[in-house]
């Protein structure tokens, strides 16, 4: 997808969010040495890493299922997903758990990331569409990007991050 | 007094369809010849419900349509009139019809007029054709209830001396009693019902209308004086009042000669209120009701605000279940109070009280969850009451001679079980009509009762609920189906199949003895539907069949689809549920039983029987824990697919029930895997999908 028809989706969307001010909250969180956002609104829980129950044939990135209070909820490894080097697990590793609401049905998701490290505020005009990577890198889970005190924080999409059947069609 | 009436339809649709319900089946177990009258009650009840609650909700379309069916079957009730089949049929027709209008009103879409209209005339018809002049108040009647689009039949000249026409017209004086609001009636409506009569005009009297502050909102101070300009009969119009008559004192007088009537000094002092004369009667709303619309924030009578999602659904539950669950969690609470109590001030020596109470907990806990699936649960006969019906019809239509016997309608299944076992049990039925059960003069000739039987048997056997569809007619053709299964290719020619893999053709999909095609099956869900729609209910279905003796279907299904007695096999270091009742038994294998077919495909023989390995850590990538050879672990043995194959796991863990967590709802379909279940120790373990599994495998 091509950075002009990033860029009204993503004002559109932060527009709708937040209408009274510009400005929008993004948890982000680092992944190596690459820091991303999510909207803290999509944000459930953050929790630590504990085993998780494995489901066969599936992309390595579907990490499994694990009992999230009685439902069962999807564990996706964002490094793996965005073909990064591994890390062992380590008591410090964390999983958000995002929800996204498409039409009237939610799902629920945890994300491994390496930490969380903070919540900023993000005025709508400060985001940047981002960059066409070409082939090589795939961006459409990135919605912009933004800088905070001269860091770069990748936006990401969640609801593309949270549709399966995306990640599906994108395997193969 | 405004009343929020939409949140009271959900209610009467379900009762609405009840009724047609019962006025179906009675309808068709109506013995021509010799009339049960408490039957013909029964439906007139129906009818009469049916009419009464459309009126009181506004829809006038129902209530005209019932009233007319509803007249016919108050003759037929008298004995004034012949029950005969045509009679019957137009009955049966109508019941359809007004099935069809209430679903129209259910999801707020427009009433097919047309074929409103179509089977109305059919009725009055039938109402007309064989009316005698002695029933003269059935036309009358129904000319006034019913200004529908129809050709109506001008009133019988000779009218019952009450029914005075040509005065046009009646003066009512309708006086209720303080009580009237507390029945839930509400005289608006009324005088709506009425002014559909003809030209109405009210007068309210206030006469007795307390001062402000002493008024009561639910008692009815004010009295009417009516004019109604109609041709209506007296009779009529009394059928409108018929549902307050206890409630109030109402007198009628033709227009011609106005008579006052005596109002009951029933209300305190008189007192200056503001006075109300208004020409309609709508108008009077709040009048009737002052003292609650200044209290309380009106209600709006708005349908499409809080009417019910139409995909709602709701449940009938018995209160006895309901009682024995209160009892159940009023023994959880104590017992969880003694607990409280034996941890308080916890000693050593208390630790068998604890286990005792833990104990408890457990029993009540089972029984509990027991009596909480107990509320899911809704007898068979939900489904097999529309069945008559179609058997009815169909028979008819192919001018076969059916009985339907329906036994054990009351074994109870799951609510979930009830709404999915419909479709298929339908196709099932149709194709033993079509194709099981002969042509009367074919059973004459192969000896057999004219009439054909299909016997539909629902019991419960060991934690399943088996239903049966038994025909007593030509049964399968074992010859015939194996040879067109070689003819298109399904089968090879030098294949020995045993019996019953030969009537398990008749699932394949795209196998159809295509010469049995006709109308009423053969289109549609195929029979590989049918089996896929069961077995993703959990179920199986056999088939026996005798050449020229009849066909019986069974069909097994788990009687909850929320709960599954599983066995927890492991697989590595991986847990999984293998749903117990797939599982035929579990063997250790010996090197000796295990042989290779083309160097990668393994089979072991059971009992003289060669079935197919599947290994689960192979099938599944497990890459934890040791290696396995085959006689390191232990074979599974299951039925899926209708073939029996051979599950290889690390281990057996136990046996437990598990309650099915949807993997769906956050994830997605994995293959080989129906669904997800939480263990004891917290931990997610899929429940393996056995027919999904060997289809995996053979790929």
């Amino acid at each position: 997808m091509s950075q002009e028809n990033e860029t009204p989706a993503v004002v559109e969307e932060v527009a709708a969010q937040k209408s009274s001010d510009n400005t929008t909250q993004y948890l982000s969180f680092v992944l190596g040495k690459e820091e991303y956002g999510v909207d803290i609104l999509r944000v459930q829980e953050i929790r630590s890493w504990e085993p998780v129950s494995r489901v066969p044939n599936v992309p390595p990135y579907e990490k499994g299922v694990v009992n999230l209070r009685g439902a069962i909820v999807p564990i996706i490894d964002l490094r793996e997903r965005f073909a990064l080097s591994k890390v062992e697990y380590t008591p410090l590793t964390v999983v958000v758990v995002l929800q996204t609401g498409s039409g009237n049905h939610t799902r629920i998701m945890g994300v491994v990331v390496d930490s969380v490290s903070d919540v900023i505020s993000v005025e709508r005009n400060e985001i940047q569409g981002a960059p066409d990577f070409g082939t090589k890198v795939s961006n459409e889970f990135i919605n912009g990007l933004v800088s905070v005190s001269e860091r770069m924080v990748m936006l990401l999409d969640v609801d593309k991050l949270l549709t399966i059947e995306n990640l599906e069609q994108n395997e193969s | 007094m405004s009343i929020d009436m939409s949140q009271f339809h959900q209610v009467f649709f379900e009762e609405c369809f009840e009724g047609l319900e019962a006025m179906e089946s009675g309808l068709l177990s109506l013995d021509i010849g010799d009339i049960d009258s408490e039957v013909i009650n029964t439906i007139f009840r129906a009818a009469h419900s049916i009419k009464g609650g459309s009126g009181t909700f506004g829809f006038t379309v129902v209530a005209e349509y019932t009233h007319i069916m509803e007249t016919l079957l108050d003759e037929m009730r008298d004995g004034r009139r012949q029950v005969t089949k045509p009679a019957v049929d137009v009955l049966l027709g109508s019941v359809d019809c007004l099935r069809e209008m209430l679903t129209s009103i259910q999801n707020e879409e427009e009433v097919n007029m047309a074929s409103a209209a179509k089977h109305q005339a059919a009725l009055e018809m039938e109402l007309h054709g064989t009316a005698g002049g002695s029933h003269a108040p059935a036309p009358a009647h129904h000319e006034a209830a019913a200004p529908t689009p129809v050709a109506v039949a001008a009133p019988e000249p000779e009218e019952e001396e009450d029914e005075i026409e040509e005065e046009q017209g009646w003066k009512i004086s309708f006086c209720p009693y303080l009580s009237l609001l507390r029945t839930g009636n509400d005289p608006v409506r009324l005088f709506r019902e009425i002014s559909e009569l003809g030209e109405l005009t009210s007068h309210a009297t206030i006469e007795d209308v307390v001062p402000f502050a002493e008024l009561d909102p639910e008692e009815c101070n004010i009295t009417w004086e009516l004019k109604l300009v109609t041709d209506a009969t007296e009779a009529a119009i009394k059928e409108i009042f018929s549902w307050v008559e206890d409630d109030c004192a109402i007198e009628f007088a033709p227009l011609a000669k106005p008579k006052k009537a005596k109002k009951p000094k029933a209300a305190a002092a008189p007192a200056p209120a503001p006075v109300a004369e208004a020409p309609k009667v709508e108008e009077h709303a709040p009048v009737a009701a002052p003292a609650p619309a200044a209290k309380k924030p009106p209600v709006e009578a708005d349908a499409s605000k809080n009417a019910a999602p139409k995909a709602s659904s709701s449940i009938r539950v018995d209160t006895d279940k309901i009682d024995t669950l209160i009892n159940m969690v009023g023994e959880v609470v104590i017992t969880q109070s003694m607990l409280g109590l034996v941890g308080e001030n916890f000693t050593m020596d208390k630790v068998g009280l604890l286990k005792r109470g833990l104990a408890q907990l457990e029993r009540h806990t089972r029984d509990l969850q027991q009596s909480v699936m107990n509320i899911r649960m809704l007898p068979i006969s939900f489904v097999f009451s529309r069945f008559p019906r179609l058997v009815h019809d169909i028979s008819t239509k192919l001018d076969k001679k059916i009985t339907l016997k329906l036994v054990g309608e009351n074994t109870e299944v799951d609510k979930a079980v009830v709404e999915l076992i419909n479709d298929p049990l339908v196709h099932l039925i149709r194709n033993s009509l079509d194709h099981g059960i002969e042509m009367p003069a074919d059973r004459i000739a192969a000896g057999k009762p004219e009439m054909g039987t299909i016997e539909l048997k629902a019991y419960h056997r060991g934690g399943h609920i088996v239903i049966e569809i038994v025909d007593d007619g030509r049964g399968l053709d074992k010859n015939k189906l194996l040879s067109k299964a070689i003819e298109k290719g399904l089968v090879e020619e030098t294949a020995i199949l045993s019996e019953k893999q030969i009537f398990e053709l008749i699932f394949m999909p795209g196998f159809s003895t295509a010469e049995q095609l006709t109308d009423i099956s053969g289109r549609g869900v195929g029979m590989d539907v049918v089996r896929r729609n069961i077995q993703s209910l959990g179920g199986n279905i056999d088939i026996i069949s005798e050449l020229g003796k009849g066909t019986t279907i069974a069909i097994h299904l788990p009687l909850t689809l929320a709960i599954l007695d599983g066995q927890s096999v492991a697989v590595g270091d991986e847990t999984y549920i293998v749903p117990l009742v797939s599982i035929i038994e579990s063997i250790n294998i010996t090197e000796k039983m295990l042989n290779k077919v083309a160097g990668k495909g393994e089979t072991f023989k059971l009992r003289n029987e060669y079935l197919p390995i599947i290994r689960m850590r192979e099938i599944f990538n497990v890459k934890s824990g040791a290696a396995t050879k085959p006689n390191e672990g232990v074979i599974v043995v299951v039925e899926g697919q209708g073939a029996l194959c051979g599950f290889l796991v690390d281990e057996l863990l136990g046996q437990q029930q598990v309650v099915i967590k949807s993997l769906e709802a956050n994830y997605r379909r994995v293959e080989g895997v129906s669904g997800a279940t939480i263990l004891g120790d917290g931990s997610v373990a899929l429940i393996l999908d056995v027919p999904g599994l060997v289809r995996l495998s053979v790929r």
